[in-house]
């Protein structure tokens, strides 16, 4: 899983830190290279997938400080620093438990080729962690930019609504999640940058 | 041809409930979860990012290939310009004079070479292989090869074209006496354009040099031996020296057919020349560009409707584009015209069909494999039929539709497994189609004056949107065409080794349709074993019997009926010798007796009358049965169409795994909808215009429409398990639901797939 | 992306303009077009990329009751989400949501948007029709250019080689309304047919300062002039929606390409226009 892929050149690239799936990860390689190489090739972890190159299909989403990105679109430089998560840290570390999200997946028949299947799983985790609700045209806006061949969506939307349900059934009964609320990570953002 | 019926998943679960195969029965399903069928077997893999992807294997020390391709429809190849100014000592570059074996990709007819050879025939054709070291390299090398080439003239339109790849004719009953007696005659041509498959995973192989001088390729592929034929021809390699083996596979519908042959003598030439592992993953520009799409076509209809409202005479006609050389097209051109007819009893017909050449692409198997296209034909001339009688189009249908003891244009009689009517009366009942439908009749007045108010100048109308609903109707015949299964004589095998491990050794792949979790669903449910106890043996050439290609929506008819048998007499076998059921013995059984293996060849239950050259006889075992109804909103002003819901029917037999039998249903759906409305290629000089993925647009998760899917089983009495296959039956019907949509909520009929705003703006302009 | 041009990432604007004055360097916001385009091959690769996303300053929203200004970093994403721009410019909210999908939506930015001078970018027709400026800056300083005299060509803006644009402004104008309206091929990931913005100030029901700007239908951006003098001191009564969407027709001399045909562009922008009077008219 960790291995270094063949035939890749280092370059004289910069050295560039951030966190990837909660561990302190380093590269030197050029700052353009895309994070999508830099996952798939420096650093071997091929959960990421590419299947377009130009942030049309979402194959090769990530969340990228706590936002959906397509890595094939973000240069390396502009992660130094950056908390970086990818399908490799959605289930659980120690026991590789699927999380709740790629169980619901799982059950309802989310995942066919399961090529789209990464990508598509981060924009939803993000929806997620955001607070999203289980309205299907929520639902359906925040995978917008993840394409699917195989389901027609239905059983994809069906699973993340799962999801939704399934964390506000935890939410209740464990009043203090882990994760701080959206409206205090954007409230803060918002503050700063609009100053009326 | 993307296989089908299968979707399923599986992994380890509870015993399946297989749902009870009484012939007559249609059995009803539920939507849910899979519980308790098994969940999909490589699902936690695919979940979880470990599913290993060609692009996702590391093979140490391989180098990068890349394909050289020509930038002209069709020219005389003269030679290749190498710059003088780069060290070609780097890389290594082959043209069609390094190739071994034969430069043909084995197909029906050895028309294409994997590099063209003096002739170039359509832009992106393969003139050229470069490999280097590393990409950056690779990159470089290529940007410095250009060939010298002659132009020659082109053509592009099929109904130009004088190049006849094949033809058939079918005639049944008198068609042209009918004609002079019927009371109503209603003509009509429609065209529909290329569809790409599309698969989110695009082209990749990867060939590694094998120590017996051959080659081992790991790839993305629909059909192990279809690749193991193409590069032992090409290759010169004996059946030892080609092995093929499958990576996990990101979506085929067809599309990983017909082209992975191409790409694995590629990367096996360059592989084999360097001595050398060899990537060869495209990227989407190059996937799109030079891979095979579903076949343009044009369809003319001439029907005839007796004073008393029967159909009592057809005339089709079809030409479909196959492109620059033959590849399948005489197939897909055969499945057009045997379901040219429509699920209608018609006593008199007559259907000719044609494929041509032109200086395109080649165009191949795409899910539906030629059904989709004169679906959408026949199903807008019963819609404009309907229309002119003033009857509710489902009405005219279910009038029309084929029952049991039917005959179809090639005289064959439909015995058993007629499911029209059950699809029709449980998409209408669902969609409440006539309910709706009488809505919409009572305002269509208003609606259809305001809409044509729209069309003649600025839409002054307080109608921003007009609303419709629409239906249609499909069958699908099952697996290969008439004697196509005798001939192929497939084989599947089961094993139950000395470790008391029951293996399916089977050629069929994944590829998210769930051949991994139905396989093992068929076999545990005849063993009387738990699914999870039933392995499915790697797709690799050296290991797997030749059990037939993933197309034709065959794996879970014919190879899972195989395995059925195949299963019988295992469970026979262990039973006789050891004494109890089988569950309890196998594997004191396996430790006692050693490996036993049971090898299934295809035997057909009945005997086949197909002449293939007169298209007269059983064209297929059985047919499937599909209706959907789709809801459209249709912007007045713009021309843009809403596809809101869709309902789809879909007979498959006998339902293995519910959950992926819908999942079939609906991401089929979502295909026709995209092929009604958005999916479109434009050509210039013979080259696709829509070659990105920022150009060529298929459906977000925004577009879809709210899909339900119906399950509908009619056995099969020929097959073990009583299936038909479902996965390309979707496929056939949405796009004519969606454009009878729009003419319901408009009152212009387009006649041209895709219906995209700029047609339905300049019907509803031509209709004002 | 094999051959990677190298990149330098300044952590002040000062020091951003002393490497762009230096020559050379190709400015990268968001990445959503530059990263595309080196993939693809479309253009020859940069010799040097200047990446301007650690610039936090220019990525805000602001107003002194005057003038809104959006800093050139600010992503649609955060357009979309911004208070001022709900308040001041809800089409351009409106704009931003139907550019890509989230993804491009939290990294493609309005600055790129503007400089990228697509003649689809969808913000374009908004920036122009309320008569947006915008601030370009160099170690000489910084100029400020009118929206409608920035783009001079197909993908070709005034910035010389060493200016960035850091900022974009328009006036706050409360009786000024401004209505936008994307047709594209599917509801989102997708690049318009045409894209069109229509401002005007409500003077006691009479309309002033009318503007009407398209995306997609010319080289760049433009302003439909005649039909805005059609509109010019007018109520949006059916006679004059009339009139001004047949000029509009008549003005616009857009091109058959992959996405649309001119005969759509030119019929599908009349239209639009003339759902846009008629729903601010309210007949």
């Amino acid at each position: 899983m960790t291995a270094v892929r063949e035939g890749r050149t280092a370059g004289s690239g910069a050295t560039y830190r951030f966190t990837l799936n909660g561990e302190p990860r380093e590269v030197s390689v050029p700052g353009m290279r895309r994070l999508l190489d830099v996952l798939r090739e420096d650093l071997g972890l091929t959960g990421t997938k590419e299947g377009c190159g130009e942030g049309e299909c979402g194959a090769c989403s990530v969340i990228l400080d706590g936002m959906v990105v397509d890595s094939c679109l973000v240069p390396i430089c502009q992660v130094d620093g950056s908390d970086v998560r990818t399908v490799e840290g959605l289930s659980d570390a120690e026991t590789a438990a699927l999380n709740p999200l790629q169980t619901a997946f799982l059950e309802h028949g989310g995942a066919q080729c399961g090529i789209c299947t990464p990508g598509m799983l981060m924009a939803a985790q993000v929806y997620l962690d955001d607070g999203g609700d289980a309205d299907e045209d929520h639902v359906r806006e925040a995978i917008a930019g993840n394409l699917c061949r195989c389901t027609g969506y239905t059983k994809i939307i069906d699973a993340i609504e799962a999801a939704v349900l399934a964390r506000d059934a935890g939410s209740s009964s464990q009043s203090s999640g882990g994760r701080p609320s959206s409206d205090e990570s954007s409230g803060g953002k918002a503050a700063r940058d609009d100053t009326p | 041809m993307s296989d089908t019926a299968l979707d399923q998943l599986g992994t380890t679960e509870a015993p399946v409930v297989m749902s009870p195969r009484v012939p007559g029965e249609v059995a009803t399903l539920t939507r849910g979860l899979a519980s308790p069928a098994p969940l999909r077997r490589e699902g936690p893999g695919k979940l979880t990012g470990e599913a290993q992807y060609t692009d996702d294997l590391v093979f140490p020390g391989a180098w990068y290939g890349a394909t050289i391709r020509s930038t002209q429809a069709h020219a005389r190849l003269l030679g290749l310009e190498l710059d003088p100014n780069f060290d070609w000592s780097k890389v290594v570059v082959m043209t069609a004079a390094d190739i071994p074996g034969e430069n043909i990709v084995s197909s029906i007819q050895d028309d294409m070479p994997a590099l063209a050879d003096g002739e170039i025939r359509h832009h992106s054709e393969p003139i050229a292989l470069v490999v280097a070291p590393d990409k950056a390299t690779l990159r470089e090398a290529k940007r410095r090869i250009k060939p010298h080439t002659e132009p020659l003239p082109a053509v592009f339109d099929p109904l130009d074209s004088t190049q006849q790849f094949a033809a058939y004719e079918i005639t049944h009953g008198d068609p042209e006496a009918a004609f002079r007696d019927a009371s109503l005659i209603v003509q009509g041509e429609y065209r529909v354009g290329h569809q790409e498959q599309l698969y989110i995973e695009n082209q990749a192989m990867i060939a590694e040099p094998r120590p017996d001088g051959g080659i081992t390729i790991t790839g993305s592929l629909q059909c192990p031996y279809y690749v193991h034929s193409a590069l032992k021809r090409a290759l010169a390699l004996s059946d030892t020296q080609a092995v093929i083996t499958q990576a996990e596979t990101g979506g085929a519908f067809g599309g990983k057919e017909e082209y992975p042959s191409v790409l694995a003598i590629h990367a096996a030439l360059l592989a084999q020349r360097i001595g050398k592992p060899v990537r060869m993953i495209y990227d989407r520009h190059e996937d799109i560009a030079s891979t095979t799409k579903r076949h343009p076509a044009v369809i003319r209809y001439r029907s005839g409707v007796s004073a008393d409202g029967r159909l009592i005479a057809q005339d089709v006609e079809v030409v479909m584009d196959a492109g620059a050389y033959c590849t399948l097209s005489p197939v897909v051109l055969s499945r057009g015209v045997l379901h040219a007819g429509g699920p209608y009893e018609c006593p008199n017909v007559h259907i000719a069909g044609r494929t041509m050449a032109t200086n395109t692409p080649p165009n191949g198997a795409f899910r539906g494999f030629g059904a989709p296209q004169v679906g959408f034909a026949h199903e807008l001339q019963v819609a404009r039929i309907a229309d002119e009688l003033d009857v509710s189009p489902a009405e005219l249908r279910r009038r029309w539709a084929y029952r049991e003891g039917g005959t179809t244009p090639t005289g064959q009689v439909l015995h058993e497994s007629v499911a029209a009517d059950e699809v029709l009366d449980r998409a209408t009942r669902e969609a409440d189609y006539e309910g709706v439908r009488e809505v919409s009749r009572q305002t269509r007045a208003i609606r259809w004056r305001q809409a044509a108010e729209a069309g003649s100048g600025f839409n002054s109308t307080r109608l921003r949107n007009a609303s419709g609903i629409g239906i249609a109707m499909g069958w699908h015949g099952a697996g290969f065409t008439g004697r196509g299964e005798i001939n192929m004589a497939s084989v599947a095998s089961l094993e139950l080794g000395d470790d008391g491990i029951i293996r399916i050794l089977a050629a069929n792949t994944e590829m998210g349709q769930g051949t991994n979790t139905v396989l093992p669903m068929i076999v545990a449910d005849v063993l009387g074993v738990e699914s999870s106890a039933v392995e499915m043996a790697p797709i690799d050439t050296s290991i797997v019997p030749n059990s037939g290609p993933t197309v034709a929506s065959r794996t879970v008819m014919v190879v899972g009926g195989l395995l059925s048998k195949a299963a019988a007499r295992l469970r026979e076998t262990v039973e006789a010798r050891s004494g109890g059921d089988f569950a309890d013995v196998y594997r004191t059984d396996a430790r006692r007796h050693g490996a036993t293996r049971v090898d299934e060849q295809f035997q057909s239950a009945t005997e086949v009358e197909f002449d293939e050259a007169t298209h007269t006889g059983d064209a297929y075992p059985a047919f499937g049965w599909a209706c959907a109804v789709a809801v459209v909103d249709v912007d007045l002003d713009s021309g843009e169409v809403r596809v809101r819901s869709v309902v789809s029917a879909d007979d498959a037999g006998h339902v293995i795994h519910p959950l992926l039998a819908e999942g079939q249903v609906e991401g089929g759906t979502l295909q026709a909808v995209g092929y009604g409305t958005i999916e479109e290629i434009k050509m210039q000089d013979g080259r696709y215009l829509n070659d990105r993925l920022a150009t060529y647009l298929i459906p977000t998760s925004m577009d879809a429409p709210r899909i339900t899917a119906i399950l509908v089983e009619k056995p099969f009495s020929g097959t073990p398990n009583g299936a038909k296959g479902l996965g390309e039956l979707p496929m056939n019907v949405a796009a004519p639901a969606v454009v009878d949509a729009i003419h319901d909520a408009v009152g212009v009929w387009v006649t041209e797939l895709p219906a995209t705003a700029e047609r339905v703006l300049r019907a509803l302009e031509d209709g004002a | 992306m094999n051959t990677e041009p190298p990149v330098v990432s300044p952590a002040t604007l000062s020091e951003a303009y002393s490497i762009m004055a230096s020559g050379g360097y190709r400015p990268l916001a968001g990445g959503t077009d530059l990263m595309v385009q080196l993939e693809a091959d479309i253009a020859e690769p940069p010799t040097a990329v200047l990446d301007l996303w650690r610039l936090d300053k220019l990525r805000r929203v602001s107003t002194d009751g005057y003038d809104v200004s959006i800093g050139a970093l600010t992503t649609f994403a955060e357009v979309r989400r911004s208070p001022v721009i709900s308040a001041r410019l809800p089409a351009l909210a409106e704009a931003a949501a139907t550019i890509g999908a989230a993804q491009i939506q939290n990294r493609a930015t309005i600055g790129g948007n503007v400089c990228n001078a697509s003649p689809a970018g969808d913000s374009l027709p908004v920036l122009l029709a309320v008569d947006a400026t915008f601030d370009l800056g160099s170690v000489e300083g910084v100029r400020t250019v009118p929206a409608r005299e920035f783009w001079t060509g197909y993908r070709q803006t005034v910035l010389r080689p060493d200016e960035l644009l850091v900022q974009i402004r328009f006036p706050v104008d409360r009786s000024r309304r401004t209505r936008y309206r994307k047709v594209g091929t599917r509801a989102a990931q997708a690049i318009s047919k045409v894209v069109l913005a229509l401002s005007y100030r409500d003077d006691a029901g009479t309309w002033r300062d009318v503007r009407v700007a398209l995306g997609s239908v010319a080289a760049t951006t433009v302003r439909a002039r005649q039909t805005e003098a059609i509109l010019e001191g007018e109520r949006p009564v059916a006679s004059i929606a009339a009139a001004a969407a047949a000029a509009l027709a008549v003005e616009l001399s857009p091109i058959d390409d992959v996405r649309s045909t001119a005969e759509y562009r030119r019929s599908v922008s009349a239209r639009v226009l003339h759902r846009l009077l008629r729903e601010e008219g309210g007949w």
